[in-house]
């Protein structure tokens, strides 16, 4: 017991059992994951093994049946909803791209960066020459300077993933969840991809979700296999590849 | 909002704020019979249109710029506009029918001994102008604080608004309920002890009207401009990104709704002393509809569109029910069917596009 509390307050993120049923579609069966301050994790495993399902639990879209989720060590994140869990700390970039299309690349920065988010203090705020380097620095980060002005939705499938990390960047989260960051990404566009979400991870702790094993070879970090709802194994992607039951769910299918 | 329809909209300031100077020296300071001369009816029919613009930029306010389909929009305009019938019933004192210094004739007619508390501080217009803010207000606050806290939208939101007026409507029908029942308030007689008979008044009312449609496309456009307007598109578009993003969406909605309710309450307010009648028929779902109409007929999210679709329909409705009265609502639906097909973006909507396609960076919206 009191090995587990180390283990819990030690951490940035703590999964302990938790379950979620779906119309009686158990999606997640006991998924127990722990994530220390700083780390990026890798997470694979085939379609429907309840990657984006356990996103939804840690981001307050999903409230699990069962099961305990902890953020800091402290906060219970079962007990808060979106836009709290969001300003503690915890940023999220979706499956499929979504920007804010009617806004300029810039206003999607603009938007998502680090700043008070009431009604009063929207319609108060004035851009400063700070929060526009601010913004100019990402834009540069993530290769969209030169269509700052262009309408988000104008962008190619590539330049919108780019955005939305930006997006996570401005808004400085302390873990930033990614799922399948290079789906429909040509081979040029996901080496650069990986390559920011490396630089990304010099500062903040990431979790990513990648079915791409070229990918996740090129992150060489630590690897979270899932399968039906539950983690199959854990550890370097050359160990879980050795792993017979992993070889099975991804060869058997 | 993009530099086209921006310097749409500030000629329409412009066209507002002459209209606000024009017309009453067309109305006063011109011969009767003479070529420019302004007939007080006319005044009054086109001070009619202005409150019906205000009620439009409010209702773009929340469905261009929130997605906030609000059906009931003719509810906040009616409530308002009860609020200034009640200081004007007051104002006629002992000048009813009944000869009653404190009861409107209604009330003596039912035979009530007393003022309900509800109408009490009307008899001055301060209280009655607050009254004409805060009702609406805090109806808009109670319903957006309910509806967007459980987090209904699109189709449901719609309909629920549509209940809320139905509901009014019923009410305000039932004389026991207090405000007029089915005849409503009327045969008023002065505002702030000028005649609202005379010509002086009738151009004055318009000349204010004129002011406030400029004063509540100033304020929206203020809005939408700014970094908040900026989130309440975005909540349109991708309201759990925003909650992903921390924002709390029920707040975004809900000042954006109130803002507008009060907006439609203050055009109501200005409705009431022109038209020289209140009752319950304002609430009747089809007006709330048909200031969706507007709104989709001038173009929703450019704010001057909508007023400019509120002025040209209800032209189109004047003469049509003086015409043709049968037609009228076949006419509309052909209107709202057609734009609907051929200008998806409404009038105003269609000429920004085409503004787009010359300067492709220019943002939407
Ligand atoms: N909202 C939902 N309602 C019903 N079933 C769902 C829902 N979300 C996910 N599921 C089901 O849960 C399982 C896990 O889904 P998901 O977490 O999206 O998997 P992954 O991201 O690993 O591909 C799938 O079988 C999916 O069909
Ligand atoms: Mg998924």
């Amino acid at each position: 017991m009191s090995e587990e509390n180390a283990r819990l307050t030690s951490s940035l993120l703590y999964l302990d059992d938790v379950q979620v049923t779906f119309d009686g579609y158990r999606a997640l069966r006991g998924l127990s994951l722990v994530l220390a301050p700083g780390e990026m994790r890798a997470i694979i495993g085939p379609n429907g093994a309840g990657k984006t399902t356990m996103m939804d639990v840690i981001t307050g879209k999903t409230r699990p049946d069962v099961g305990e989720v902890y953020f800091e060590g402290r906060h219970d994140l079962t007990q808060l909803d979106e836009a709290e869990i969001a300003t503690l700390g915890v940023g999220r970039k979706f499956q499929k791209p979504t920007v804010f299309e009617n806004h300029t690349v810039h206003d999607n920065i603009l938007l998502a960066a680090k700043a008070p988010r009431s009604v009063r203090a929207t319609l108060r705020a004035r851009p400063t020459p700070e929060s526009g380097r601010a913004i100019e620095r990402i834009l540069e980060r993530i290769r969209l300077t030169n269509v700052r002005d262009w309408r988000a939705g104008a962008l190619s499938h590539g330049q919108k993933q780019w955005l939305e990390i930006g997006m996570l960047l401005a808004q400085d989260p302390k873990l930033l969840l990614v799922d399948e960051p290079v789906a429909g990404m040509t081979d040029s566009e996901t080496a650069e991809t990986a390559a920011m979400l490396k630089e990304i991870a010099r500062e903040h702790s990431v979790v990513v979700v990648e079915h791409d094993m070229a990918f996740v070879r090129e992150l060489d970090v630590k690897v979270t296999v899932l399968h039906e709802g539950a983690v199959l194994a854990e550890g370097s992607l050359d160990q879980v590849s050795a792993d017979e039951r992993v070889v099975e769910v991804y060869l058997g299918r | 909002m993009n530099n086209a329809l921006d310097r749409a909209g500030w000629i329409f300031v412009a066209i507002m704020a002459l209209a606000a100077v024009l017309v009453p020296v067309a109305a006063l300071g011109t011969p009767e019979g003479a070529l420019v001369h302004m007939p007080s009816y006319l005044v009054q029919l086109l001070g009619k249109y202005l409150c019906y613009a205000i009620l439009a930029i409010a209702l773009d306010l929340v469905w261009g710029y929130c997605g906030i389909l609000s059906l009931g929009h003719g509810a906040f305009f009616a409530l308002g506009g009860y609020a200034m019938g009640m200081y004007l019933m007051r104002q006629i004192g002992a000048r009813g029918v009944y000869a009653n210094p404190l009861l409107p004739d209604f009330m003596v007619f039912l035979n009530w001994k007393a003022l309900p508390i509800a109408w009490w501080g009307f008899n001055s217009f301060a209280y009655a102008m607050l009254m004409v803010v805060l009702v609406p207000g805090l109806l808009a606050l109670g319903f957006g604080w309910f509806a967007f806290r459980s987090r209904v939208t699109g189709v449901y939101l719609s309909i629920i608004t549509q209940a809320m007026t139905f509901a009014l409507f019923k009410e305000f029908f039932r004389n026991d309920f207090g405000f007029g029942g089915n005849n409503g308030l009327t045969d008023f007689k002065d505002i702030l002890g000028f005649p609202l008979q005379s010509d002086a008044v009738k151009a004055g009312l318009f000349c204010v009207t004129a002011l406030f449609v400029n004063l509540s496309y100033l304020v929206s456009r203020a809005i939408v401009r700014s970094k908040y307007g900026k989130a309440l598109i975005a909540t349109r578009d991708a309201e759990s990104r925003m909650r992903f993003l921390g924002y709390r969406v029920e707040n975004i909605k809900l000042f954006a709704f109130v803002v507008s309710a009060v907006m439609a309450g203050v055009g109501g307010a200005l409705y009431v002393p022109q038209v020289g009648i209140i009752n319950p028929s304002e609430f009747a779902p089809g007006n709330s509809i048909e200031a969706a109409i507007w709104v989709a007929v001038g173009g929703r999210g450019t704010l001057v569109g909508a007023a400019i679709g509120a002025i040209a329909v209800n032209f189109g409705k004047t003469y049509f029910t003086g015409a043709l009265p049968e037609y009228w609502l076949f006419a509309l639906g052909a209107l709202f069917v057609g734009v609907t097909l051929f200008f998806p973006a409404g009038l105003m909507g269609a000429l920004s596009w085409r503004w787009k396609q010359r300067a492709p960076k220019e943002t939407g919206t």
